[in-house]
């Protein structure tokens, strides 16, 4: 509750002073997609998402370039967490979801018939708002899980294991007590330790939904830094209520918009000029805390 | 004194005074839970003050001796008795444990399947059959063991005792093969099947949805991720099922009574026709006993119920120390 409280209150102080966003969104360096040859490039495809009867989603289409990051902003209930829910087929766990259109990874279809789902989200990883680590297994084992959930075989498991926590900006914490139990970290940590959970099977997109609404400034600002580091090596989609987030770490940023009708993407572009010359009337008045 | 001490207060007691509505629900509840310890309580003095008399004459050998033989005169009094339960308690804890075995895993495999497989409409028939399968008549059970079963074990316990017959558990020197305790098991296990699934599901259904989403999006297919998320939240729940079910299968009187051939003889053979349990041994003597033998059927129930207090305790016991790692 008080971090929902807490995002309130900084998209209140965006309000006041609306041109800092623009200026934390120009001062990290700006990246040209396809001019590093890593990742995989994702892309959607006219899609839509349904629950039942209720059309949430509608229509979006976007490409994100490897090496990106791009973040989804938008008020609550505008479908942001379901479209990227689509993106690795999580959506289809709920019963009565529906979709259409197509999730493009490296040109292929996710859900061309005959694919084997696994593998989709092993190339296309999850972090979520709250943090779940595996209450059973230790740190170490919460990390190289993936391996033994997806049956991969790795020769080096120790080398990964700390690779991946190094790359989710953990290992330096936990490395004396690996095997500890995950819930024995702190709230901040067990999202890293997530995230070094979701690198551990090498994945080419990562997908993250809200991952520091849950958590103080302080490991928020450790997770945007890792954020950064990490896209340098895959491509990033962070869905976020916290617009200064946004600014911070992301290359790229989509505003999703409902009418009251199905959610729809109004807006994509550079994330300094979302939020310093955005085209829509609509985008402003949400980025300028005039509405939402 | 210092100082200091002075300035630091004492934690202040602090008291509540509830409103009159509030001791009235109070006392109601109170009244309602000690009155199910005063019954049980009331039970096991009943059946240790009747059952006296044998276990001091007894002793130990209660437990230890497996005869069970009385003879009076024909004014009725008794010449001389010997009252053994140790070829009953083995033939309980044999059957209880064969239908545990038994029903363990079709349980199991059940909850996981209403859980995660089974489509909405088929789940709903299910579950509402299994637990009308709970409230079934133990006698029906039992008739239809005896009649339809049996003639249809004898041909699985055949090829147990031919294939697995070196391991002691199924040899036997003499083929009789009817009436055994594996057909008692057979049918404890239908008849607790009922309560180890319902005990599961509703664990498993317990299984946290984040950490299943966790296992979905690290590429795990459903058997993985039941077996790393699902298995881990639900194994004390699952042990505290198959306890229950224990506990019922120690206590079950008529099913066992109809189909097993009750013989004084401590038989481990699981396949061999001979066997018994102490509940079906109190309805077998106890319609023509005499008024020193119901002494003794007594003391034989004070000893049953000592038995499924136990294996309840270690039930608790077993969740309570298994139960932490899991969540």
């Amino acid at each position: 509750m008080t971090t929902s409280h807490e995002s309130e209150k900084e998209t209140m102080d965006t309000s006041v002073k609306p041109s800092s966003l623009a200026d934390v969104a120009q001062a990290k360096p700006t990246k040209v997609p396809g001019t590093r040859a890593l990742g995989t490039g994702l892309e959607t495809r006219g899609v839509h998402a349904w629950f039942g009867k209720h059309h949430a989603l509608s229509n979006i289409s976007l490409d994100f370039a490897a090496g990106t990051v791009t973040a989804l902003i938008g008020p609550s209930g505008c479908g942001k967490s379901t479209f990227i829910r689509t993106i690795n087929r999580m959506h289809e766990f709920i019963p009565t979801a529906a979709m259409a259109g197509e999730v493009l990874l490296d040109g292929k279809d996710v859900y061309a018939p005959g694919t084997d789902v696994t593998k989709i989200r092993l190339q296309i990883g999850m972090v979520f708002q709250k943090p779940n680590p595996f209450p059973s297994m230790t740190i170490g084992e919460n990390v190289l899980s993936g391996l033994k959930l997806a049956q991969i075989k790795v020769d080096n498991k120790d080398d990964l294991l700390e690779e991946s926590l190094e790359r989710a900006g953990l290992w330096s914490e936990v490395k004396d007590r690996l095997g500890a139990h995950g819930g024995s970290l702190s709230g901040g940590q067990q999202q890293r330790l997530c995230i070094a959970r979701a690198l551990a099977v090498r994945p080419q997109v990562l997908l993250m939904d809200e991952p520091c609404s849950a958590l103080d400034p302080g490991s928020t600002l450790r997770i945007e830094v890792t954020i950064r580091h990490l896209s340098d090596t895959m491509t990033i989609i962070i869905v976020t209520h916290n617009m200064q987030q946004a600014a911070r770490v992301s290359d790229y940023t989509a505003f999703f918009l409902s009418d009251g009708g199905p959610g729809q993407m109004i807006e994509v572009a550079p994330t300094s000029e979302i939020f310093s010359r955005p085209q829509d009337q609509r985008t402003e008045n949400y980025v300028t805390g005039r509405f939402g | 004194m210092s100082v200091q001490e002075l300035l630091i207060p004492k934690p202040r007691e602090i008291t509540t005074e509830p409103r009159f509505s509030d001791k009235v629900f109070r006392g109601v509840v109170t009244t309602g839970g000690l009155s199910s310890l005063l019954l049980l309580g009331l039970i096991a003095l009943f059946l240790g003050y009747r059952g006296f008399e044998v276990l001091r004459q007894e002793g130990i050998g209660f437990i230890t001796h497996a005869d069970w033989s009385i003879s009076t005169d024909d004014a009725g009094n008794v010449l001389e008795s010997h009252f053994g339960l140790a070829a009953m308690l083995v033939g309980t804890i044999l059957c209880s444990l064969i239908a545990v075995a038994i029903a363990l895993p079709i349980s199991v495999f059940c909850a996981l399947f209403l859980n995660f497989y089974a489509p909405g409409w088929l789940k709903k028939i299910m579950v509402t059959i299994i637990d009308m399968m709970a409230a079934f008549p133990s006698i029906l059970f039992g008739i239809w063991g005896f009649l339809v079963l049996m003639p249809s074990v004898e041909y699985w316990a055949k090829l147990l005792h031919k294939y697995l017959g070196f391991m002691p558990f199924f040899k036997m020197q003499v083929p009789f093969y009817t009436r055994s305790p594996f057909v008692a098991g057979v049918v404890l296990a239908i008849m607790i099947i009922p309560i180890i699934t319902s005990v599961s599901r509703e664990i498993f259904s317990q299984a946290p949805l984040d950490r299943i989403q966790a296992a979905y999006a690290l590429g795990a297919t459903r058997w993985a991720m039941i077996k790393a998320v699902v298995i881990p939240h639900g194994r004390s729940g699952v042990i505290g099922g198959a306890m229950l079910g224990l506990g019922r299968a120690m206590g079950e009187t008529v099913a066992v009574f109809t189909v097993l051939n009750i013989v004084f003889q401590i038989n481990w053979q699981m396949l061999l026709g001979a066997g018994g349990n102490v509940a079906s041994l109190i309805i077998l003597k106890f319609g023509d006993a005499s008024p020193y033998e119901i002494k003794a059927l007594m003391a034989a129930g004070l000893v049953l119920f000592a038995m499924t207090l136990i294996v309840n305790a270690l039930a608790n016991l077993i969740v309570r120390t298994t139960g932490k790692s899991g969540r």
